[in-house]
């Protein structure tokens, strides 16, 4: 009890400098957990994936389209239990900032295969009788004030003109990882527009197929059974696992994840040399008040435990700071973001690694402090003073 | 009488400055009688503090043995150095050397956190302490809180809880006002003259010295006088 109220006191003795380095590790910690969380964020696409899925696309560019009828082929390779096929809309609600991930799909077989996206039965044939309905999912729904029977137009980029819709249903996820923003909708609603506006030869094109297989042991077989199909073809393919296609996307930017994982190390290197220096200049200080202390008795490893018992209070309560701001911030910046990063969400692990990350800095930064101090030379600090 | 409190046999002592030795102490033997109030005097860097802080347990002698209370301090490791300082020696030092974060009370009660005392008696010991140096309404004050010659009595109240044999005391006026180096030294007296405790003082002040017994000159390094003060009442070392 004393021995930490000795602690505490010391702790508060400069109270500027005690109070600027707390804030320095608050807002390290902070940034720390943020980051980390950016980095989940872009993998939660990769997590949320099924291993029991196989992505086909055009072996060149995601941007060619692949011919409608792959999809019968696909379908008769064995182990393929079932397909469905989609298109990227990227059209525009209302103004372009508002932004999230539209796709024409073929419905019924993508509900199938993708149960993750929940909908009441009711709503979801309400969505399959009508050849305009939509659904959206709940986040978007919320942000655009979205209810079921709304008229929503968009303007079309890939697909010029205005396309009209009829919001027949809202999802939730079926899990904690789903992207709850995306709108779907009919694409045979989409192939009928284009060909009457563009013609036939850019109608019967599909973006992506995707595959349900029997046995997730069996992928990699059927995938490579897929493109054997369409070799030599005009438009070869290339089937991925839907979670080596999201990795796809993902290392894109692989380069850019690993920066701003490498800039979240880095901005606790920092503020670590920040606190050792702190704790370096109060050893420094009470060099004279180390001596008398030894004089009196008390033992090197006494000395040493002050300060680490001071480096850490500071760091656990910076950490605890930190940890409890992090989520209300967290928030506040998924909800700024939620359009680009669906699942901004702060994990269980960011948390103890931020907490482990403040006991790492208490402890390191009080290290050469305290063993400093430990080996004060008794009469060499006592004559500090004089 | 009994055994010396301290015994000095050939003492030498040197510092290293670069590749330089400097001699500091260079065989100094004497003895000092328990329950004596010594006074060392002497010029500025004739080896006062160094002697002091040999006869005190901070400091070894590179030659020769320091002899206190029956203890051959150049054979003590560290370790048990540090436990035979704790309860051997009060230390008192020019500019008091309190912890500025414990209040008067908790500075005074530090040394007996080394012991198992129990609390309850450690209050009443400090309480003692406090009230014997006149600061009995003092006790929650933190040292900024102090005069000089209050922290200076703290630093008194401190080095007496242990009731150790010996209190060793640096300069302890040398940052008093007049008034209050008389209140310290008259305090200094009471414990050798009341308590029998063995103090030895370094001081530059000759009125200082006066309250001592015997006046102990150091000069470069060797013994350059030992007078028997007329001055001050008999102790009872002869
Ligand atoms: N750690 C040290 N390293 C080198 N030289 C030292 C050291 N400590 C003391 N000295 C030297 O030893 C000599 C004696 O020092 P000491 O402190 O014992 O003198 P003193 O008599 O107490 O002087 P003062 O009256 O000024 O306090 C001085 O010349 C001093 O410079
Ligand atoms: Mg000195």
């Amino acid at each position: 009890m004393f021995f930490l109220a000795m602690v505490w006191r010391n702790a508060w003795r400069h109270k500027l400098r005690s109070a600027l380095t707390l804030v320095g590790l608050v807002v390290a910690l902070l940034a720390f957990g943020l980051l980390l969380t950016v980095v989940d964020a872009w993998y939660q696409g990769v997590n949320a994936s099924s291993d029991k899925r196989l992505v086909t696309r055009h072996s060149v560019s995601l941007v060619f389209p692949l011919p409608l009828n792959y999809l019968g082929k696909i379908r008769a390779i064995e182990g393929v239990r079932a397909t469905t096929y989609e298109n990227w809309f990227g059209g525009i609600y209302k103004e372009p900032k508002n932004f999230f991930p539209q796709f024409a799909v073929d419905a019924r077989t993508f509900l199938q295969i993708y149960p993750e996206f929940r909908l009441s039965d009711a709503e979801r044939d309400a969505f399959l009788r009508d050849r305009k309905g939509a659904i959206v999912g709940r986040k978007t729904a919320e942000n655009y004030g979205l209810k079921v029977g709304d008229n929503i137009t968009l303007k079309g980029t890939i697909f010029p003109g205005d396309w009209d819709f009829v919001l027949r249903g809202i999802y939730t996820g079926g899990r904690e990882s789903t992207d709850e923003s995306q709108f779907f909708f009919h694409w045979q609603y989409l192939d009928e527009v284009v060909r009457q506006r563009q013609g036939a030869r850019r109608a019967s094109l599909v973006g992506l197929y995707v595959s349900e297989v029997e046995d997730a042991d069996d992928i990699a077989r059927i995938a490579a059974a897929i493109d054997a199909q369409f070799a030599n073809s005009p438009a070869e393919t290339r089937s991925e696992t839907e979670k080596a296609f999201q990795l796809g996307f993902v290392s894109m930017s692989e380069a850019l994840v690993a920066a701003i994982r490498a800039v979240s190390y880095l901005v606790i290197l920092i503020i670590l040399a920040v606190m050792a220096n702190t704790m370096a200049m109060t050893a420094r200080e009470r060099r004279a008040e180390y001596a008398t202390l030894r004089a009196l008795g008390f033992a090197p490893p006494f000395l040493a435990t002050l300060i680490f018992a001071e480096s850490l209070l500071l760091a656990l309560l910076g950490g605890l700071l930190a940890l409890g701001l992090t989520y209300p911030v967290a928030a506040l910046f998924g909800q700024a973001v939620s359009k680009f990063i669906p699942h901004f969400v702060v994990s269980p692990q960011t948390s103890l690694l931020q907490l482990a990350a403040a006991l790492a800095v208490g402890l390191l930064a009080a290290l050469i402090p305290a063993w400093r101090a430990a080996r004060v030379n008794i009469v060499a600090g006592l004559r500090a003073v004089a | 009488m009994s055994a010396p409190a301290v015994r000095l046999v050939d003492v030498h002592k040197a510092y290293r400055r670069g590749a330089q030795r400097v001699p500091v102490l260079a065989g100094l033997s004497f003895d000092i009688a328990e329950g004596e109030f010594l006074a060392l005097m002497g010029p500025s860097g004739s080896g006062k503090s160094t002697l002091l802080n040999l006869i005190a347990g901070l400091d070894r002698a590179d030659s020769g043995a320091v002899i206190v209370a029956g203890e051959n301090l150049g054979k003590l490791p560290e370790r048990l150095l540090a436990d035979w300082r704790a309860s051997h020696v009060g230390f008192i030092f020019q500019f008091y050397n309190l912890m500025p974060v414990l209040t008067a009370f908790e500075n005074v009660q530090l040394p007996l956190l080394l012991t198992d005392l129990p609390r309850r008696e450690r209050r009443a010991h400090v309480e003692h302490a406090l009230a014997l140096v006149g600061l009995a309404d003092r006790m929650t004050h933190f040292p900024n809180e102090l005069s000089g010659g209050q922290q200076q009595r703290v630093a008194i109240a401190r080095a007496l809880i242990t009731d150790p044999p010996l209190i060793v005391a640096d300069e302890p006026t040398g940052d008093l006002d007049r008034d209050s180096a008389t209140e310290v030294l008259g305090m200094l007296q009471r414990l050798n003259r009341e308590l029998g405790k063995t103090i030895i003082m370094v001081t530059h002040d000759q009125r200082a010295a006066d309250h001592a017994h015997t006046i102990m000159r150091l000069e470069k390094g060797v013994l350059w006088s030992r007078d028997q003060n007329a001055a001050a009442v008999p102790g009872r070392a002869g």
